[in-house]
């Protein structure tokens, strides 16, 4: 049933227009999203095409969570389109790899290191009993891919630093062979060894998946990404490599300036 | 040793044990979920709620000779109620969930205390329902506990992964597929279930108590959920079988004495985590840093 639905043919034009392999990554088009109220994105199209490396930068508030929440498919755009590799994003689930904030999670939580990377095959398997071999060996690989060999494999989550825990919540989303990975501030809360660990990481990742985060330091980030896609309301998507010194002192002043503003109200500092 | 020797001659104390042990099985095991999920407050609405249904039946049992009924499956069916308005309202409403969910706590009460003012007799009922009664188990009540331990071990073992999964992670487990809200509604279905097997060994008022503390104590020792709901069982069982026969000489409310030992318990066990973490020489990695 599940497969119908992934080869049923394409119905509205747009779809037709990204369907097959060569669709790009992530395609938006005249998309808005608001929550009961005044918009928080509006009139967004972008397109992020297979090996991009994009970062998601902007202010508190500005849309960056609701930005990856509609990739995700959590929640759908009041107007416009958003198509993961040509599909509703909700029925590409199964080609995302998901890395959400570590800081969310619950560290008292009785989890072991293998216990969340095979939370990563639940997509894959049947519906109840036991992780199959093939899930703890695929789990093992992964880990010990990220630089975590065997010995990590039985700690206690909480007993991790917070780099190596961020390393596991990757190993999660790498585990089901994703072929787009998205991470919701991956750096926070990381010291600047861990950080410049991570961005090293990712950039190996890269050579075969395609990355988008979301992250707070444009310019620590801008070394490492192809793109950055500035979300305040509006997007503005820009080339890293062209990325400008004032340009980059352009954003980072306007998202200065959106601090003293309420977020409800985001007209006003908009670009 | 008066308890040993009796447990060999009466029936009753047999089944008081067997009824402590089987509890406990599904008590370590859907008790580890409560607490790492953090829902123990939804647990104890449920189990107040409880009283409304056991009142009911009670009432229906003097009043209109309807013998088929027991007080206990109106406590099953007024505990799956709950569970799923509980569930539903945690899940839907984002605002307010506590006041809610403890006015369902108070009204869920106030329903049995009316039902059971209104049924003739000497109120013995309204103690037994609130502080457990172990000791008066029939026959008849074991089989429906070890039914529904069966039911729950095997459902806690039939989905244990997603289970671990959407309590640790709700958001990652949408994505990957699975209908979180189902599993949380079964999951405190499941609760709701293990409160009514509680409810004759320790009544309404102790279930959160006997569901709570012995995780509590085996958190202290186990890394993994699973090695957490086989410790929080083994201590689930130690505690009712001691209290039941600590209780039983100086004629001590069972259900009160189990609860006694199983917070003097955590107690030490917390004491001692104290005081060795703070007797412990500081880790090198630690020294390392500073």
């Amino acid at each position: 049933m599940f497969t119908n639905r992934l080869n049923r043919k394409p119905k509205t034009p747009s779809e037709a227009k990204t369907a097959g392999d060569s669709s790009p990554v992530v395609f938006m088009e005249n998309l808005s999203f608001s929550y009961d109220g005044p918009p928080v994105l509006e009139d967004v199209s972008l397109a992020i095409s297979k090996g991009d490396f994009v970062s998601i930068v902007g202010p508190n508030g500005g849309g960056k969570s609701t930005l990856l929440k509609l990739v995700l498919g959590l929640i759908y755009p009041g107007q416009g389109t958003v198509r993961v590799f040509g599909l509703p994003p909700a029925l590409a689930r199964n080609r995302i790899g998901y890395v959400p904030q570590h800081a969310h999670l619950d560290l008292q939580f009785p989890v072991s290191v293998m216990d969340v990377v095979l939370m990563g095959r639940l997509g894959h398997r049947r519906t109840f009993g036991p992780y199959r071999s093939s899930d703890k060996d695929q789990a093992e690989a992964v880990l010990r891919e990220l630089g975590l060999d065997r010995d990590y494999a039985h700690r206690h989550f909480s007993a991790l630093s917070g780099g190596q825990r961020q390393r596991v919540l990757i190993a999660r989303a790498l585990v089901s062979d994703p072929d787009l990975l998205l991470l919701d501030e991956p750096t926070a809360n990381l010291d600047v060894v861990s950080e410049h660990e991570l961005y090293e990481l990712l950039r190996l990742l890269n050579r075969r998946l395609s990355i988008v985060l979301v992250s707070h330091d444009l310019s620590f980030v801008s070394k490492y990404v192809h793109y950055v896609v500035y979300v305040k309301r509006t997007v503005r998507m820009r080339s890293a490599s062209t990325l400008t010194h004032e340009a980059a002192h352009e954003i980072l002043e306007s998202e200065h300036r959106s601090v003293h503003h309420n977020p409800r109200h985001p007209g006003k500092g908009a670009p | 040793m008066e308890f040993l020797s009796d447990l060999q001659q009466h029936a009753f104390l047999q089944y008081a044990l067997l009824t402590g042990l089987l509890a406990s099985i599904a008590c370590g095991m859907v008790g580890t979920y409560v607490v790492a999920r953090r829902i123990s407050y939804l647990a104890g609405a449920i189990a107040h709620c409880v009283l409304g249904g056991m009142g009911a039946v009670r009432y229906l049992q003097v009043v209109y000779q309807w013998q088929a009924l027991k007080p206990l499956h109106g406590a099953l069916f007024a505990a799956l109620l709950a569970a799923l308005i509980i569930g539903l309202v945690s899940l839907r409403a984002k605002e307010r969930e506590d006041t809610v969910i403890g006015a369902l706590w108070a009204v869920g009460m106030a329903v049995g205390i009316i039902f059971i003012s209104r049924t003739p007799g000497y109120g013995q009922d309204l103690m037994s329902y609130l502080f457990g009664s172990i000791l008066m188990v029939t026959p008849e009540d074991i089989w429906l506990i070890a039914g529904l331990d069966a039911l729950i071990v095997g459902l806690v073992l039939l989905f244990y992964n997603q289970f671990l999964a959407v309590c640790f992670d709700e958001e990652f487990s949408r994505l990957r597929g699975l209908r979180v809200e189902f599993y949380y509604l079964l999951l405190l279905g499941i609760t709701a279930l293990t409160v009514v097997l509680l409810l004759t060994v320790v009544g309404i008022v102790m279930v959160i108590a006997l569901l709570t503390l012995p995780v509590a104590v085996a958190s202290r020792f186990s890394k993994t959920l699973w090695q957490m709901m086989a410790l929080s069982a083994l201590f689930s069982a130690l505690f009712t079988t001691a209290g039941l026969a600590l209780s039983y000489s100086p004629d001590l409310p069972a259900g009160a004495t189990i609860i006694v030992l199983a917070g003097a318990v955590y107690l030490l066990v917390t004491i001692g985590f104290f005081f060795s973490r703070r007797l412990r020489p500081p880790q090198p990695a630690l020294a390392k840093k500073q």
